[in-house]
């Protein structure tokens, strides 16, 4: 078996870097998201006129470690009833579909360490934005399997109603990516990324195309104004209801991380990735490494933005009822991304061959 | 034995060994969620054969819609006790011997069709969306157009059916 591994001739150099690559975008998102909670309460706080988390550390900010160490410290229970496989293996589905996604991400552009290029993006798929849309969708059974096996009946209603929502925002969301296909003419997430860097960001492109993601993907996160599964007022707590400690933990947590990788999505999709606004990148003498340092901090700056919208709206807005949710899905959303699909398609059909002649 | 061969062996096996799982157990719910297993294995084939747009949407479709749908009918009907009745025994026996004999005829038909040349695993392009999108729209437009016609009725007869009762 070794001698079989061995004589493979992997390039071991690649498959170490993609692994410390991987380490570190997992890390990175798991930081990330362990602060959005911290950001949650601070904005929320601001919102609402008052001080938010203020008594751990400065300004509060080891407040994400105190509640790490208080679920991690609560008594784990699995109801005698639950299924328990599918009870534990819920919160587990929930959170490797919130993190699969980041392996086509293009974090930044390559850079160079002792002679040897390494590009910032864990898989270069050319079905990149197929691949993304995939993760979304197997996200709804970390939901779906949670509620079920906690037999309980608020956490089924909550499944099959984030099961339901979630396969009704999908259609609208693919719609839209492709009416973005047809701007950017690759499915590839660098190609695209690369594209809005010599020809303008695909928000100007695409602005009803990207109304529409964002709508979807406060859905797919299940965010308010959409958070229907975890509707407190009617189903008590919703899917992870009967959970406790850590698997809890995860359930809130994939919720974070998930809105963490929507946000880069959507930088990446509509706003340049990592281009850096009004700066040349090809034409400027700084060191690649700079450069990929600074087209990461310029990413990293689109998706904090993304993530205050995404609280933002949480703090604003009412949550929908559940007709209401369904009729803006079906009744405009799918319909106003056919349009946008037909426009987009009949202008880009224009701009290659012309007017049609009869 | 390479790389793509190790994973085939793998893929293979557990491919088998899940649908196995998905037609002996009880419980429903672990019969979908071994099926989606399923998906996934045969998914990993379709990359082996370097036709990366027919793995991806297979998931896409099948684990990442289809496979939801049915889980959700599956939790609605709630078939998390074991009720299935106990069947007949005949019946058993009539089954057994049906599938038994399209097994036979499809062992019967493979064995006398030339055999296909295959391709090594990761050297044709074809899968790749470029050309399959190519060759889509070119060679194969009618039936392309015909099935979504097709695909248009059937969502057509859906609603009809699912407004009946207003």
């Amino acid at each position: 078996m070794i001698s079989t591994l061995l004589a493979m001739q992997m390039d071991w150099a690649l498959v170490l870097e993609k692994f410390l690559l991987i380490v570190v975008v997992v890390s990175v998102s798991l930081g990330f998201a362990m602060y959005s909670t911290y950001a949650e309460r601070k904005v929320a706080a601001a919102l609402q006129d008052r001080s938010g988390p203020n008594r751990f550390g400065w300004f509060g900010l080891l407040q994400p470690v105190a509640d790490a160490i208080k679920l991690f410290s609560k008594e784990d229970i699995i109801p005698n009833k639950a299924n328990k496989v599918l009870f534990v293996m819920g919160p587990g589905l929930a959170m490797l579909a919130a993190l699969m996604t980041s392996a086509v991400i293009p974090w930044g552009d390559k850079i160079v360490l002792g002679g040897r290029e390494i590009s910032l993006q864990i898989a270069d798929l050319n079905i990149g934005m197929l691949y993304v849309f995939a993760v979304v969708a197997l996200g709804v059974y970390g939901v779906m399997i949670g509620g079920w096996s906690s037999n309980n009946k608020f956490s089924l209603l909550a499944a099959i109603r984030g099961a339901s929502q979630n396969i009704s925002y999908e259609l609208a969301m693919g719609l839209s990516l492709i009416a973005l296909l047809f701007v950017t003419g690759s499915l590839s997430l660098k190609d695209i990324v690369v594209g809005q860097q010599t020809n303008g960001w695909n928000i100007l492109y695409q602005p009803l195309g990207f109304l529409i993601f964002i709508v979807c993907a406060f859905a797919e996160c299940n965010r308010t104004p959409f958070d229907l599964p975890e509707a407190e007022n009617e189903l008590n707590f919703g899917y992870h209801q009967e959970y406790s400690s850590m698997k809890l933990g995860f359930y809130l947590f994939a919720e974070y991380i998930n809105m963490f990788i929507s946000s880069v999505i959507m930088a990446t999709l509509y706003f340049g990735g990592y281009d850096i606004p009004f700066f040349n990148e090809a034409a400027s003498s700084l060191h690649p490494n700079i450069l990929a340092l600074m087209g990461f901090g310029a990413l990293m700056a689109k998706t904090v933005f993304f993530v205050f919208v995404f609280m933002w709206v949480r703090w604003t807005i009412p949550r929908f009822r559940y007709d209401q949710l369904m009729n803006l899905g079906w009744k405009s959303l799918i319909p106003l991304a056919l349009f946008n699909m037909l426009i987009t398609g009949a202008v880009v059909l224009y701009l290659q061959n012309g007017w049609p002649k009869f | 034995m390479d790389k793509s061969q190790l994973m085939f062996w793998f893929l293979s096996a557990l491919a088998v060994f899940s649908s196995l799982m998905v037609i002996t157990r009880k419980n429903p719910v672990y019969s979908v969620l071994f099926l989606i297993i399923t998906f996934f294995a045969i998914s990993g084939h379709y990359v082996l054969m370097n036709a990366q747009f027919l793995a991806i949407v297979n998931i896409i479709v099948y684990a990442g819609a289809i496979m939801v749908l049915f889980l959700f009918v599956l939790m609605l009907m709630n078939l998390n006790k074991e009720s299935e009745q106990q069947k007949n025994k005949y019946l058993l026996w009539s089954g057994a011997i049906a599938g038994g004999m399209l097994m036979v005829i499809m062992i019967a038909a493979l064995n006398t069709t030339e055999p296909a040349v295959v391709n090594q695993p990761g050297a044709g392009d074809i899968g790749l969306i470029k050309n399959l999108g190519t060759k889509l729209f070119t060679e194969y437009v009618v039936p392309f157009e015909i099935s979504s016609i097709l695909f248009l009725s059937a969502m057509v007869g859906a609603v009809v059916l699912g407004k009946k009762g207003d």
